[in-house]
């Protein structure tokens, strides 16, 4: 391992009355991946943004190469050589690979027109390096593991010696991600020292070298990779013993065998193809692929949130006629989507108007009137239950963490008594803390007898949650897997690799 | 994002109940009712007319009308909506009645049927940005410029006198119940009725999930097309109504009434509090809005300003007003 290039010493910083830092503290060596973990709200955030010249520190000294330096502006951070990919991707979708490679220097570039065939050759000579992106193609075109290897490429076309990527996995799959660690492996090999942020423990212990736990805006422990494992990690990030990491599963023969819902024939052109299945009372069933396999979209075909799913769906033995969504809602059959923002809650509305937005009616009176105090002391009830944190129901989705607003959004599902939930990455961004309750909260369901259906790229978290898997392929089930056979490499196999179809029964 | 946030946040087992007084406080209609307030005591120690029941009565009947107007407009800017074409529509209601009753209809049949003109004219807006997916700015500019065309067309660009109205009719606009003007009772019951469902009825709470985030309102099982069509119906609906009070009131139809209306009635409503990315928005809020523009009007012409200077400062006061939400309400969160 090299000489230590980036060297940070109890770093402070306050916004107001909140400290976010208090004696931060990391130690980068040229051509080391170093993993930066920390619960939502460690302060992670706040010393990339530091690094990276985007916030300035209040006391503490950065130090690069032995010598001390200050970082007034993004700008200035990339001229010392630190990259900086974001969680989100911020391409911009219409224009070309290169354009948006090159933007900051267009931007700084004195010249008037812009020199098309000098960006694309550098561009490909960049990408040609990470993978096989053709630069002159529009961003918005690609899939979004291709965007996330463009960020990166667009960090490494500024000469970086310091790479940060801010969770850059959190939206792959796992030969995607893999993909993406061959190319970090080599980056590091050139020497480039790499800050990985990261919650999936299995990565970090798999590709870091070394890593560095924070907690409450503190330096907790740096340490080998080699030489510390998953458990104490965690346990520093929380600052407490997590005894478990997933609720226990209940026992074979206490679950009743009962069939709650069960699909057959589903079918949707060139998307889904004969998907059938049979989930049964007091089990978790996961549903793994690969980004693109149809998962989403089996489930969404289910609820017919989208698409014209033909196939037959009977609930506690009796087939239903679903039209849309909303007879879904009605029967019991609801849907987390996977992209909580966007798609699953209203930020800027009131806890309480997010946990009823599913069925106002149940918060209704016979004139259709909204009882105010019903669904405040609803939403209140619910936040209790999944220990929700916040002032107030009446506050803003918008000011809660990661964590609370996933609970927000399950307190959603569970106010209309659901029968069934297809939880779509239910945990995605989501803290060690919050994703623990989460977990227990799905275990405490399926003990009431409501049926729960997981999707998660996060393959580890889906075999601790799960009694039963099954891995989706090119919109068919192509396999299932239960008990000891829950491997990510038996997964990792059915969900990439063409078998005949008398395995898929077995 | 920040560590101590959540710490902030406080106990998770008692979730704090907020009482009315300090949703009160909160609110931003008790800030605009101070600001009235006030300005309306400095302009009474200044202004000797300022408090007379003539003056008071003339500024109400000046926004009462366009009240109704821009109930329709916050409804639909709070389901993510806008429509430019409040003024036009609004005129062509007028335009339409008068013209139907000058060829021999009956003036309550032709008043009907006016505002049976302008709800046809919203669901077509409605269809075109619901169904076939146009943006509301572009369809309503559209219909802003055809149907004041419509207008001038239909009247040569003179205004039709009405002159033969029967009384019944015109006390519409000009009558008065307990010495009270009949406008300002309509509009006080327009006002009240759509505050109330729009803060407490289900099916308006569905307006509020389609403006905050449509998607997420679609993956709630609303039909949020049905909401924004509805909506959109809705606004152009009010516009016929106040068109029809209008005619009522001035016993003429005129082709150029109502001109720069949209940019009155929007910054109304946003100074109330509604926001053009929708989701949120109140209609006491945004009266309140029309009333501190209507009132800063007629103050300065009372203070003998000059009428450019009005504009200058009714500018200021929206940009002061989305300024203010912009530091003071979002930094909040």
């Amino acid at each position: 391992m090299g000489e230590v290039i980036l060297d940070i010493e109890d770093v402070h910083k306050s916004f107001g009355p909140v400290h976010a830092l208090r004696g931060a503290r990391l130690q980068l060596r040229q051509g080391e991946i170093h993993a930066l973990v920390g619960e939502n709200g460690a302060g992670k955030s706040t010393l990339m943004h530091i690094i990276d010249g985007i916030l300035q520190p209040d006391s503490g000294e950065i130090k690069l190469d032995g010598r001390k330096v200050r970082i007034a502006s993004p700008n200035e951070a990339h001229k010392l050589g630190i990259g900086f990919v974001h969680q989100e991707i911020a391409l911009c979708p219409e224009i070309s690979v290169a354009e948006n490679m090159y933007m900051s220097e267009t931007n700084s570039s004195p010249a008037w027109f812009m020199r098309y065939a000098d960006i694309n050759r550098r561009a490909g000579a960049v990408l040609r390096e990470l993978g096989d992106i053709d630069p002159t193609v529009k961003a918005g075109s690609l899939s979004i593991s291709q965007q996330q290897i463009v960020e990166i490429a667009k960090a490494l076309t500024l000469d970086c010696r310091i790479l940060i990527l801010d969770e850059p996995t959190a939206a792959l799959t796992e030969t995607e991600a893999k993909i993406l660690f061959r190319i970090m492996h080599r980056l590091a090999d050139k020497g480039i020292a790499i800050i990985y942020i990261s919650h999936r423990m299995a990565e970090i212990f798999e590709h870091c070298d070394r890593i560095t736990v924070m907690r409450d805006g503190c330096h907790v422990r740096t340490a080998d990779v080699a030489g510390i494992t998953q458990e104490e990690v965690i346990n520093s990030m929380v600052g407490r013993v997590l005894s478990n990491l997933y609720p226990a599963k209940q026992a074979e023969e206490e679950r009743s065998g009962r069939v709650i819902l069960s699909v057959r024939g589903l079918s949707e052109s060139r998307r889904i193809f004969d998907v059938g299945f049979d989930l049964h009372e007091g089990e978790i069933l996961g549903l793994a692929g690969l980004i693109g396999a149809g998962r989403s979209e089996i489930v969404r075909g289910i609820c017919r949130l989208e698409g014209r799913a033909s196939g037959e769906i009977a609930l506690n033995g009796r087939v239903l006629q679903l039209h849309d969504y909303r007879d879904s809602i009605r029967e019991g059959i609801v849907y987390l989507s996977e992209d909580r923002k966007s798609d699953g809650l209203f930020l800027d509305m009131s806890i309480a108007a997010n946990v009823s937005a599913l069925d106002i009616d149940l918060i209704s009176n016979g004139m259709g009137l909204i009882e105010r105090r019903r669904e405040q002391a609803r939403a209140r009830e619910l936040g209790q239950r999944l220990q929700l944190r916040a002032n107030s129901v009446d506050d803003p989705v918008s000011s809660l963490s990661g964590g609370n607003q996933q609970k927000v959004a399950l307190a959603k599902m569970l106010s209309v008594n659901p029968k069934v939930i297809f939880l779509d990455e239910p945990t995605r961004g989501v803290d060690v803390g919050a994703k623990a309750e989460i977990h227990r909260q799905l275990r405490a369901l399926v003990r009431e007898g409501v049926g729960i259906v997981v999707i998660s790229s996060e393959l580890p978290e889906l075999i601790g949650i799960s009694d039963r898997i099954l891995v989706v392929r090119e919109g068919r089930i192509a396999g299932e897997v239960r008990g000891d056979d829950m491997t990510e490499e038996k997964i990792m196999h059915l969900a990439s690799i063409d078998i005949g179809p008398a395995a898929a029964h077995g | 994002m920040l560590a101590t946030q959540e710490q902030q946040s406080g106990n998770m087992r008692a979730i704090r109940r907020i009482g009315w007084l300090d949703t009160m406080i909160r609110a931003r209609e008790t800030g605009l009712i101070l600001i009235i307030v006030t300005l309306f005591c400095v302009m009474s120690l200044i202004s000797p007319y300022f408090l007379t029941v003539e003056n008071i009565r003339a500024m109400a009947m000046a926004f009462a009308v366009e009240g109704i107007v821009v109930v329709g407009m916050t409804i639909l800017l709070i389901s993510g909506g806008i429509d430019l074409s409040v003024g036009s529509v609004t005129a062509l209601a007028m335009v339409a009645g008068g013209w139907l009753f000058l060829n021999g209809v009956d003036p309550w049949a032709a008043a009907a049927m006016a505002i049976a003109l302008t709800t046809a004219i919203g669901m077509a807006m409605g269809f075109l940005t619901t169904v076939v997916g146009l943006h509301h700015f572009i369809v309503s500019l559209a219909v802003m410029v055809i149907a004041r065309g419509v207008c001038l067309l239909a009247t040569g660009g003179r205004p039709l006198g009405l002159y033969s109205l029967p009384p019944e009719f015109k006390f519409i606009g000009q009558g008065t119940i307990q010495n009270i003007p009949l406008v300002i009772i309509i509009f006080v019951v327009v006002v009240v009725t759509f505050d109330l469902l729009l803060r407490r009825t289900a099916a308006f709470r569905k307006v509020f999930y389609t403006g905050s985030n449509p998607k997420a309102a679609a993956y709630s099982g609303i039909r949020v097309g049905r909401v924004i069509f509805a909506t959109t119906t809705l606004c152009s609906t009010l516009c016929g109504v106040a068109g029809v009070i209008y005619m009522a009131r001035f016993g003429s139809a005129q082709p150029s009434f109502g001109i720069g209306m949209e940019l009155n009635v929007i910054a109304a409503a946003v100074i109330g509090g509604a926001s053009l990315s929708g989701g949120s928005g109140t209609i006491l809020g945004a009266i309140l809005g029309a009333v501190l523009l209507s009132m800063v009007s007629s103050s300065l012409a009372l203070l003998n300003v000059s009428v450019y200077w009005q504009d200058i400062i009714r500018g200021s006061i929206l940009l002061g007003a989305v300024l203010f939400d912009h530091y003071l309400v979002k930094r909040r969160r």
